[in-house]
């Protein structure tokens, strides 16, 4: 099963290669991971996507708990939580194939950020399942390259992964 | 206080007094060089070994007896990495240590310079936490952090590597009070609700059974589990990290469990209803006496939340420090109607107390059990034992009764060479308790150096070397699963371990007899030097019947 953790660390020197390796040593997957400052510049929010079954993620959870630098983890459930991607895809596009495409492209809510005579490359945000049904529609044209960000992920309502609870 | 002006190496040694640290035990080189031109002027005692290994070691040892974080000390590169087996085994262990490493200038990081190594990477698996001090005004507050995370929680090793410039720089230095770290509460009382629960399933046992661990060692919280055991008439048994929590010679006292562990202290385990694990995180090792059981209540009280649940499931989980649990509990038990009482049950244990005599060995040798059984009736009460890895460990620890002493191994790792060092440290900590350590003649192969160490700073350990001629425990394994078929565990070539210990001027006798076993024994308990027994045992000994 796919978990999808917040975790909020001091922005130490050092804390990612921590938590990637912590990871990698008892042997846990992650499926993507996302790093990014938080209001609060002395701390960063790790978001990670991992796989494993309910015992593996309490492991985690109570792992990632021990690293010093590690102030909060909490896992997030699908229904109540937004979860956001970033894909960069070029596809091959002919001037010909362009109206079709970019039809393609606004239905999905995307945009086109670069075009050349040959090809478009287009950016959406969105959910992973969303993105995986987008890349299915633009697959017959040719896809040129893709490029994803990891997950990040925010709670539905106002309740927050933040220091203050 | 007033702040102070002066080199962050000499803020080094203040911040060592400052943890009241008297002892330390290392291995220079001349990237730690300023480092140790301070420790000459302070009153800190440096204690060289002769391999850093033998520095974590020692410095694990020290800590363990005395509770506290010890600290050891190496230079950078191959220095720091010849630690890296000890930091290890002292995490496994989760003993409490600050390891202090040179590292090269901060500029030359990550340019491969001459004895370069990125020790904080290489330590990351295990340690509990680590720094490395890039800024000099930092050293304050990293070694009050380091020392903190060290010695509370679930104890472990925490790592300073500290770049050659940053030693020679100047800074304002004023030790801090106290430290308080946002992301670092390591939990203390149980939860209210918990302890209610595990009350309850107190009073509702009739086989109550207590397995004590190695955090009532760390946790300083033996006598008050022994008084939990007492108060409610519980058996115990006891985890190899958990031997001598119980006086061996407790009639609420079962033995060891597991593989290698007591008949009655298995049954125990078997046939109770309701167990109370102890600071145990019951290794694979010791799961093995416990496989299959589902249908009793396990109440585990850990000062990890991550070791609750791991290998056993626990109806009741109490994460908190051991000590403040076991006052919850006592406090809860203080208002019982009427004591508790198991007779029917200790009765039933009772019947599986077994009091086998080991079989004498041929001529010329010795049996080891008997040995070590031998060896329990004159040590004094309070003796440190430390058993290195292999048979001897295995019979150390099943054959070894200790009053009120401690028992010292690498549970964990199971690391060769431990317990030289490790009774260095010891005996360096608690100069006058009886420190023996017991090593099998490969062990002892891989850290008769430090004999040296003993000589040159007057540290009175005792050494016994069981001397099978082979790596036993792994000619075992080879006899039994790859039928017979020995290969790499014969010792042949080793040296007369008396001789070694004579160019040590150390004093030493050969027992290979049970009569020369008893002289033996009398003569390396009553001398105040050095000593070493090489115990002749027959090569085909095994530790499983
Ligand atoms: C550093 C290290 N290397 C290898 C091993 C694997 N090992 C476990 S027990 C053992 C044999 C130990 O031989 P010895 O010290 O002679 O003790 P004995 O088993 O004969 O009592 C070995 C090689 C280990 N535990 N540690």
């Amino acid at each position: 099963m796919k978990h999808t953790i917040s975790v909020l660390v001091e922005n130490h020197a050092g804390v990612l290669a921590r938590v990637a390796g912590l990871f990698a040593r008892r042997g846990f997957n992650i499926d993507s991971l996302a790093v990014g400052i938080t209001d609060d510049e002395h701390i960063s929010r790790i978001t990670i996507v991992a796989d494993g079954s309910k015992y593996t993620l309490e492991q985690i959870e109570k792992q990632l708990n021990k690293l010093i630098d590690v102030i909060k983890v909490k896992t997030l459930s699908p229904e109540s939580m937004v979860s956001r991607e970033l894909i960069l895809i070029k596809v091959s596009c002919t001037p010909k194939q362009r109206p079709e495409i970019i039809s393609i492209c606004e239905l999905s809510r995307g945009k086109i950020s670069d075009i050349s005579a040959n090809s478009v490359t287009i950016e959406i945000s969105d959910n992973a399942q969303n993105l995986n049904n987008f890349e299915e529609l633009l697959r017959p044209y040719g896809i040129k390259e893709i490029v994803r960000t990891g997950t990040i992920a925010i709670q539905k309502g106002e309740q927050a992964v933040s220091l203050k609870n | 206080m007033a702040s102070e002006r002066m080199t962050v190496a000499r803020a080094m040694t203040e911040c060592l007094k400052a943890e009241g640290i008297k002892d330390i035990f290392g291995y220079p080189g001349a990237a730690i060089c300023p480092f140790y031109d301070e420790i000459y002027k302070s009153n800190i005692r440096h204690i060289l070994v002769r391999h850093e290994v033998n520095a974590g070691h020692a410095a694990s040892g020290y800590a363990r007896v005395t509770g506290k974080p010890a600290v050891c000390v190496a230079t950078s590169g191959p220095g720091a990495l010849n630690l890296i087996t000890a930091i290890a085994t002292a995490y496994m262990d989760s003993v409490p240590m600050v390891i202090i490493t040179g590292q090269v200038n901060s500029d030359q990081i990550g340019r491969d310079v001459f004895q370069e190594a990125d020790i904080t990477g290489s330590a990351e698996p295990f340690v509990k936490h680590s720094y490395l001090l890039k800024k000099p005004e930092d050293t304050a507050d990293v070694f009050k952090k380091a020392f903190y995370i060290a010695g509370t929680g679930r104890r472990g090793p925490v790592l300073i590597d500290v770049p050659f410039d940053v030693q020679k720089a100047e800074i304002d230095f004023e030790y801090p009070e106290t430290v308080d770290i946002r992301s670092y509460r390591p939990s203390t009382k149980g939860n209210g609700f918990q302890i209610k629960r595990a009350i309850n399933a107190l009073k509702d046992a009739k086989k109550p059974l207590i397995c004590a661990g190695g955090g009532l060692f760390t946790g300083n919280a033996v006598e008050l589990m022994r008084k939990f055991a007492e108060v409610n008439d519980i058996p115990v048994v006891s985890t190899m990290m958990g031997l001598g929590a119980m006086q061996s010679d407790s009639p609420l006292y079962y033995g060891m469990i597991g593989m290698h562990g007591a008949k009655a202290a298995n049954i125990a385990v078997n046939s109770c209803d309701t167990l109370f694990l102890l600071g145990a995180r019951v290794g694979d090792r010791a799961m093995s006496a416990m496989e299959n059981r589902k249908d009793f209540t396990v109440v585990h009280i850990d000062i990890d939340p991550a070791e609750i649940g791991k290998n056993i499931e626990a109806n009741v989980p109490i994460v908190g420090d051991i000590t403040l649990v076991l006052g919850q509990l006592l406090e809860q038990v203080d208002g019982f109607e009427e004591r508790l009482s198991h007779t029917a049950w200790r009765e039933e244990l009772e019947k599986y107390r077994t009091e086998t005599q080991p079989a004498p060995a041929g001529d010329g040798y010795v049996n080891p059990k008997w040995f070590i059984r031998t060896l329990n009736k004159y040590l004094p009460e309070h003796s440190v034992v430390v058993a290195d890895v292999g048979q001897n460990q295995i019979w150390t620890a099943a054959n070894i009764s200790l009053k009120d002493g401690r028992f010292l191994t690498s549970g964990g790792m199971g690391t060769m060479g431990y317990s030289v060092p490790a009774a260095i440290g010891a005996k360096t900590a608690c100069p006058s308790v009886e420190v023996v350590a017991v090593c099998g003649d490969g062990s002892f192969q891989m850290e008769f150096n430090e004999m040296a160490t003993a000589v040159q700073h007057g540290i009175n350990i005792k050494i016994i070397v069981i001397r099978n001629c082979f790596l036993g425990m792994v000619r075992e394994v080879q006899e039994r699963t790859y039928d017979n078929r020995l290969i790499g565990v014969s010792l042949d070539g080793s040296p007369d371990f008396c001789k070694i210990a004579e160019a040590y001027g150390i004093e030493h006798m050969l027992v290979n007899s049970e009569q020369s076993a008893v002289e033996g024994i009398g003569k390396l308990i009553s001398s105040d030097k050095p000593y070493l027994l090489e115990v002749v045992v027959p090569e085909h000994e095994k530790t499983i019947l």
